[in-house]
């Protein structure tokens, strides 16, 4: 049965019910009649839990109207989308536009004398939140940013960008609490990470090369040529030195691979091709600056390769031979097939990849095509193979029940989320967060997760609006299983296992569940949402 | 045939699903005495405590010299607003007063100048490195409790063998063995306005025996950790001995670890945090920012050693930073990123009332790079012999991978 006449098959249930009473059964024992999907719908809803933050109400109709090659080459341009209601909804996030000067501008930390103020207990909490209020401090621009993250998941038509920024930020990642990163994200993820999300890798690996949020995080902005001593400041005459940590990190995660063959000697060696890519006015405007009196000047060795360009060109080199190497090829491969098809990334499928990177040049829509298309990522026992990360999961319950969500429950999504174990920008390592099931799966964080669903689908999250009578297409709620019938068909498309839709029938059996109306003579009235809560709490759902 | 869920995961889905799920709880003993083992109680004071005030050298003249308005003063008996002197080198500082009865009892050993041979002054390079155990090396996927975890006898193990206090399994805990990390005890429950215990067991259900993969087996985990902990009654305890926890995160969390030893449900590992030790502008001396956390400290310290009674002869507690701070104070009356720090070691199986490790001096020519205490204790040395002698892992357990003992056992534990 295709979507549109199941479409009508469900408008129509209530009038049949009303003038059969022999209905009921009927519907019961034919949920397939609802809940089945054609093997088209079953690839469309495949494709949409992979390249989506998880299928809204319409969306499987929507890409078959469109077809899936149609559809996702539109998601791999999304300028062409249309996108205009979620970027309205960001209008209130004011910090989006600014920039890192206006940043540190208007949401500065509180000043030394404040600080001391308050400390030694001369200024009370409420004389500081009046002199500094609580939507100037700092935390105001992470809070922004988490809300448009999860604005965006839930309510962005450009799909597969929002993916793509997430892989991309935490591939690059940098830690909002380390130093003054804070106010550097806001352009980081605004001029580095989102424009090349699709772009080309090289050029994303320059961006983030160059940017204060990356030199902040990982000490290249300190990294000094040997021997140097500090001229002014605080620390003058002070003897600084190489800082290899950007190097290091700039190897094993951006690029090569741990092992992607490189040595200490390399790391070294890098670190003094990139000493003097500082910062300018850290605390002011923040602005990349090449200063050729802390530069190692010498020649370096880089896996093999002499590197004799002289003064900022030095470090320019290293990234281009990096971005070259055969290994960086195998890892930005390897670490897509893993987001895309599984936490075991088929060897095979790496290597086209691969293999795709070196010929286009690292071209981030030229792998994605590659991994869409591949029999690897179609294979039915890849369907649901993933287990969604909480960022993930929060989104996809969100978009699953059409919830309508503002800005402030963006911030309950994220807040959810940082629950059940992934705070958004607050990854302190630089492998960021880790997207594989064991890191994700643990007793206080499935329990967290369950818990999420009964606030979701209760309606106590603040700022989401959920609709069960509209997600169970105004099934007659005296018809539990009617109800529970549609319930499955819109969260999990009709693919519950025998053992969920066993036991959320049995829970139809519950009166908790069945409610009796007061004179116990009406209509039972189906806890719709309890029974949304246990399908977004059930193993299924936490799968994509 | 043992071995741990996290184990099993490793060798792939299909391998899994062929193997029978251990029946890791049903091993439990029904005896509670046979099921207490030794404890260990980790505390991380994230943000770089100055160790130089938590004891304060008092018997140093540069001590004095380089801290013009933050120093603390000499100790003077029975003025409770100076520090408490410890063997007359030493003192307390004024706001740890509540522990003086803990180091003249012996329970408390203080290690003065303990830190990293690693020289990052960065607090997350140096937390990481703290937590995985392997200074410089960012590549170690676990941390070294975890490690430490997975060197337990798997037979008795109990969802609540490890666990952090937090949203958010720390990097320390992580590791094969798994681990538990929890906000709160009586928060840790299925939570609905309506029908709880139906919605429980609607979800347990849904987790039920029949499938066996990762989801599942943690499902049934979760759901068996919450049942024990209910019938265990671990929330409902109340503290003991009228210990009186301060208000605040890490009192709450050493409250409810005292909870979870106290109501026998298989503890042998835990973990808690605290924060605001960065302390670079206003440090404050006997009063402010840092003598309120430290009193903070203390008074949880206090608490959670008198809340246990008799059952801190099974427990060590363990107190740790990712570094100290300048020996000079700077130019906001506060202090920088410094190198070695102090430690704690509270229990009752702790030689205390004594310091261990030598003292390096502050005098300039004494310091690390001319402005730290230096680290005279690698951290590595401490942790490892608090942690194999108190939980008796085999010495074979790689806890601190590519590090050999540098030093003669500093005899901590009796």
């Amino acid at each position: 049965m295709s979507r549109p006449a199941a479409r009508v098959a469900i408008a129509l249930l209530p009038l049949v019910l009303l003038g059969c009473a022999g209905a009921r059964e009927s519907v019961a024992a034919s949920p397939p009649a609802i809940a089945a999907l054609i093997p088209d719908d079953i690839a469309i809803l495949h494709v949409l839990q992979r390249v989506t933050y998880g299928p809204r109400p319409d969306d499987i109709a929507r890409v078959r109207a469109l077809g899936v090659s149609a559809w996702l080459e539109r998601q791999l341009d999304p300028a062409r989308i249309d996108d205009t209601t979620v970027e309205q909804s960001l209008t209130t996030l004011p910090t989006l536009a600014m920039s890192i000067a206006d940043l540190q501008r208007e949401y500065p930390r509180p000043d030394a004398e404040t600080q001391r103020k308050f400390a030694s207990g001369a200024m009370s909490p409420r004389e500081m939140r009046e002199q500094y209020p609580i939507d100037k401090r700092p935390a105001r621009i992470v809070a922004e940013l988490q809300t448009a993250r999860m604005l965006r998941a839930v309510g962005s038509e450009r799909q597969l960008q929002e993916v793509m920024v997430d892989f991309w930020f935490n591939h690059f990642n940098v830690f909002a609490n380390k130093g003054e990163v804070r106010w550097y994200l806001t352009a980081y993820e605004r001029d580095v990470i989102r424009p090349h999300a699709l772009g080309r890798f090289p050029d994303l690996l320059r961006a983030t090369a160059r940017h204060p949020a990356m030199l902040f995080y990982l000490d290249n902005w300190l990294s000094v040529r040997p021997g140097y001593t500090v001229q002014r400041g605080p620390n003058q005459g002070r003897r600084a030195g190489l800082n290899e940590n950007y190097a290091r990190e700039l190897m094993e995660l951006h690029t090569l691979g741990v092992d992607g063959g490189y040595s200490q000697s390399d790391v070294t060696e890098v670190a003094r091709a990139f000493t003097g890519w500082t910062i300018e006015r850290p605390r002011q405007d923040a602005r990349f600056l090449f200063r050729p009196g802390t530069h190692d000047f010498g020649d370096k060795r880089v896996l093999g390769r002499v590197i004799r360009a002289g003064g900022e060109r030095d470090g320019e080199e290293v990234l281009d031979l990096l971005a070259a190497h055969p290994a960086t090829a195998r890892f930005i491969a390897g670490k897509l097939v893993r987001r895309f098809v599984s936490d075991e990334a088929p060897p095979a499928l790496v290597e086209r990849v691969a293999a795709a990177y070196a010929t286009t040049g690292g071209d981030i829509r030229a792998l994605l095509r590659v991994i869409f298309a591949a029999p690897e990522f179609r294979a039915p026992d890849t369907a649901g193979a993933k287990i969604k990360k909480p960022s993930e999961f929060v989104a996809s319950a969100a978009r699953a029940m059409g919830a309508a969500v503002d800005a402030r429950g963006a911030l309950a999504l994220a807040r959810g989320a940082a629950e059940i174990g992934e705070g958004l920008y607050e990854a302190a390592p630089p492998t960021g967060h880790p997207d594989r099931a064991e890191a994700w799966v643990n007793p206080g964080a499935l329990l967290a997760r369950m818990n999420f669903a009964l606030s979701l689908a209760d309606g106590r999250l603040p700022g989401v609006r959920v609709d069960v009578g509209t997600l169970v297409g105004g099934a007659d709620r005296g018809q539990p299983n009617v109800v529970l019938d549609h319930l499955l068909a819109a969260l999990l498309h009709g693919r519950a296992s025998e053992q969920t839709r066993a036991v959320l029938t049995a829970q139809l059996g519950l009166p908790e569940i069945t409610r009796l109306t007061a004179d116990d003579r009406g209509p039972a009235n189906t806890d719709v949402a309890k029974l949304a809560a246990l399908v977004l709490g059930s193993p299924e759902f936490q799968r994509r | 045939m043992t071995f741990t869920r996290r184990a099993l995961l490793k060798s792939g889905a299909c391998a899994l699903a062929a193997m029978t799920m251990p029946p890791r709880f049903l091993a439990r003993v029904a005896d509670a005495a046979e099921a207490r083992g030794t404890i260990l109680v980790a505390v991380f004071q994230r943000g770089a405590v100055d160790g130089l005030s938590m004891i304060v050298p008092h018997g140093e003249a540069s001590y004095y010299a380089a801290r013009p308005s933050i120093a603390l003063p000499r100790p003077r008996r029975g003025d409770a607003t100076t520090t408490v002197d410890l063997d007359g080198f030493f003192a307390l500082h004024p706001a740890l007063a509540p522990l003086l009865p803990l180091w003249e009892s012996k329970t408390l050993a203080i290690v003065p100048a303990c830190g990293s041979p690693d020289i990052t002054r960065s607090h997350f390079d140096a937390q990481d490195y703290m937590e995985s155990g392997t200074p410089g090396v960012k590549s170690t996927p676990d941390g070294w409790l975890g490690r430490a975890a997975g060197a337990l006898p798997a037979a008795r193990a109990t969802p609540f063998r490890s666990v952090a206090l937090g949203a958010q399994l720390p990097r320390i805990l992580r590791g094969d063995a798994g681990a538990l990390a929890l906000r709160s005890l009586d928060r840790f429950e299925v939570r609905t306005t309506s029908q709880p215990a139906m919605t429980q067991r609607g979800f347990e259900s849904l987790y039920g025996e029949g499938v066996r993969d990762l989801l599942h087996g943690t499902g049934r985990e979760t759901f068996e950790a919450v049942r024990m902990l209910k019938s265990a009654g671990a929330a409902r305890l109340t503290p003991a001995n009228g210990a009186d926890y301060p208000r605040g995160r890490f009192g709450e969390s050493l409250r409810q670890i005292a909870q979870l030893i106290r109501a026998d449900v298989g503890l042998r590992i835990a973990f808690a945090d605290v924060d605001g030790w960065d302390t670079h502008v206003g440090q404050g001396a006997e009063q402010g920012q840092l003598a309120n956390r430290l009193r903070d400290f203390g008074a949880g310290l206090a608490a959670f050693i008198r809340d246990l009674g008799d059952r801190l002869a099974d427990v060590v507690l363990l107190t740790m930073s990712e570094f100290g701070r300048t020996v000079a104070e700077n130019g906001n009356r506060g202090t920088d990123h410094g190198h070695a720090t102090t430690m704690f070691v509270l229990g009752g199986s702790v030689r205390g009332g004594r310091l261990y490790g030598r003292w390096p001096g502050l005098a300039p020519e004494q310091r690390f790079e001319s402005r730290d205490l230096a680290v005279s204790t690698d951290f590595r040395d401490l942790f490892s012999e608090i942690t194999t002698r108190q939980l008796a892992v085999p010495a074979s357990t790689a806890l601190f991978p590519g590090w050999t003992p540098t030093h003669a056992p500093l005899g901590l534990l009796g």
